[in-house]
């Protein structure tokens, strides 16, 4: 049931008008953060209010929608997107990959490969990655423009000499078609290699910040890394307790007063997948709907 | 098209926000997978411009989008149009966000704005009508691309002056009937 007191999407045209010319040249320079005029929305800064202002850019009526939060369908954040756009777009939601067309999520990419024409939004708080090494947005530009990244490099070096191993393990600075270094949003360093060559259409919202950029389908991503540390990406070494996936980026979740832990998919629809095909991890019991199928 | 005379009131989207949602989609994939040639309807703009190019003109032009109109698409009859469907002021070629025109009354392209070096995203969007438009021709390789693609652009060498520019640079897309393609500045086109 779509609201009628809003525009479709919430978001007036002017206002998409303006988003839509953004996304374009984002796309048209990767890596490359589009300054817009981002709006206030009915939701906190640091609640996606970049990512949503994209997704209502980008959807249509014919559009499946899938919201995650940490790889989550079922948490605060992701379900009251969802309700939002359900509510002023009438689109059709869904928690599957695979099945969905646009899918915004905060700080994850799905395990499931994404395929051609999907668009992942990404929800963005810190667009530039140079920014807690220089606070100047004015010096950040300057330095973008010179490709003068050699401090990003000095904090990975500093990394090292510190803790013997970059310990950067989240918004890893990664490098686009070689020219821009980028924030790919506080996706777990594991994910990093997904950015690179991926099918689907990645986009980037900062709403406080009120920056967009963009990897389109196939684009070189770039871990920054040195010939002696190379870039690993790192996961709890544990399979899930729940599907018992070796290969999936696990939550720790503690489970009892004494300290006992067990380790879960992040990505929830992944998860469920396979528990419903049979796979049960070392906690886990078969599923109900897996029976029932 | 529509049948009859289209004058400058008539020709515009009929459901907007939704039109203009698809157009946006179709346009976006146009110009994130360069060389693919998707289908934009809904616009009746008057001649002689595309019902493809309309639909853009439709989809991203407001009061903030500075166009030119080059060469025979510089008439009453489409100024008036963009004028009232858009609402976009009419300007010369250095100071356009969008361009209109033939690959030839777009020439030379070096009048163009193509951004700055600290904001390379303000720069021109060029629509070029071309009578004909095929997956043939020059190779396009770059970002949107997986191995290549091959587009029936006009001509490389402005491509390759522009690709040099990068990140700076214009941004192109193809428009003939109802159908469009992009190409972006990171594209590299090359003979086949």
């Amino acid at each position: 049931m779509t609201d009628q007191a809003y525009n479709f999407a919430y978001l007036d045209e002017q206002t998409k008008r303006m988003i839509r010319r953004a996304l374009l040249k984002a796309v048209a320079i990767p890596g490359y953060q589009v300054p817009f005029a981002s709006r206030e929305m009915p939701m906190p800064y640091g609640w996606g209010t970049g990512g949503v202002q994209v997704t209502a850019a980008c959807l249509t009526p014919d559009d499946v929608l899938k919201v995650i939060d940490q790889g989550a369908d079922d948490t605060t954040n992701a379900v009251s997107i969802r309700k939002f756009f359900q509510r002023t777009a009438g689109v059709e939601v869904t928690q599957s990959t695979a099945l969905a067309s646009v899918i915004q999520t905060r700080h994850r990419i799905p395990e499931t490969a994404l395929s051609a024409g999907q668009i992942l939004v990404y929800q963005v708080p810190i667009p530039e990655p140079l920014r807690f090494l220089e606070p100047r947005e004015t010096e950040t530009r300057k330095m973008h423009e010179l490709e003068e990244y050699g401090l990003m490099h000095v904090k990975l070096y500093e990394d090292i000499a510190r803790h013997g191993q970059i310990a950067t393990s989240y918004a890893y600075p990664v490098k686009v078609e070689g020219r821009y270094v980028m924030d790919p949003s506080p996706i777990p360093k594991f994910d990093n290699p997904k950015l690179s060559g991926s099918a689907a259409l990645q986009l980037f919202g900062a709403g406080r910040e009120q920056r967009i950029y963009a990897l389109p389908p196939f684009t070189d991503v770039v871990s920054l890394d040195f010939d002696d540390h190379p870039f690993t990406p790192t996961k709890a070494n544990h399979d899930c307790d729940l599907c018992g996936a070796s290969a999936s980026y696990l939550d720790e979740v503690i489970i009892d007063d004494q300290g006992s832990r067990m380790f879960v998919c992040s990505d929830t629809d992944f998860c469920e997948t396979r528990r419903e095909m049979g796979h049960v991890g070392r906690l886990g019991t078969p599923s109900n709907k897996g029976a029932q199928a | 098209m529509k049948d009859g005379p289209v004058d400058a009131l008539s020709g515009g989207f009929s459901a907007p926000s939704t039109q203009s949602a698809f157009a946006f989609r179709q346009i976006l994939r146009a110009l994130s997978e360069p060389g693919v040639i998707v289908d934009l309807e809904g616009a009746s703009p008057p001649a002689p411009l595309s019902a493809a190019a309309g639909a853009l003109a439709l989809t991203l032009l407001d009061g903030g989008t500075p166009v030119h109109l080059a060469g025979s698409l510089d008439c009453a009859a489409l100024r008036n149009w963009i004028t009232f469907h858009c609402g976009a002021p009419l300007c010369d070629a250095g100071s356009a966000a969008f361009a209109f025109g033939t690959w030839a009354d777009l020439a030379p392209f070096d009048r163009f704005a193509i951004g700055l070096a600290d904001y390379p995203d303000r720069s021109v969007t060029l629509i070029v009508e071309v009578p004909q438009l095929s997956a043939t021709g020059y190779r396009l390789r770059g970002p949107g691309i997986e191995t290549q693609r091959f587009l029936s652009v006009p001509d490389a060498a402005p491509f390759q002056a522009n690709r040099a520019l990068f990140p700076q640079g214009f941004d192109a897309v193809f428009t003939c009937g109802n159908r469009l393609a992009g190409l972006p500045r990171t594209t590299i086109v090359e003979h086949a």
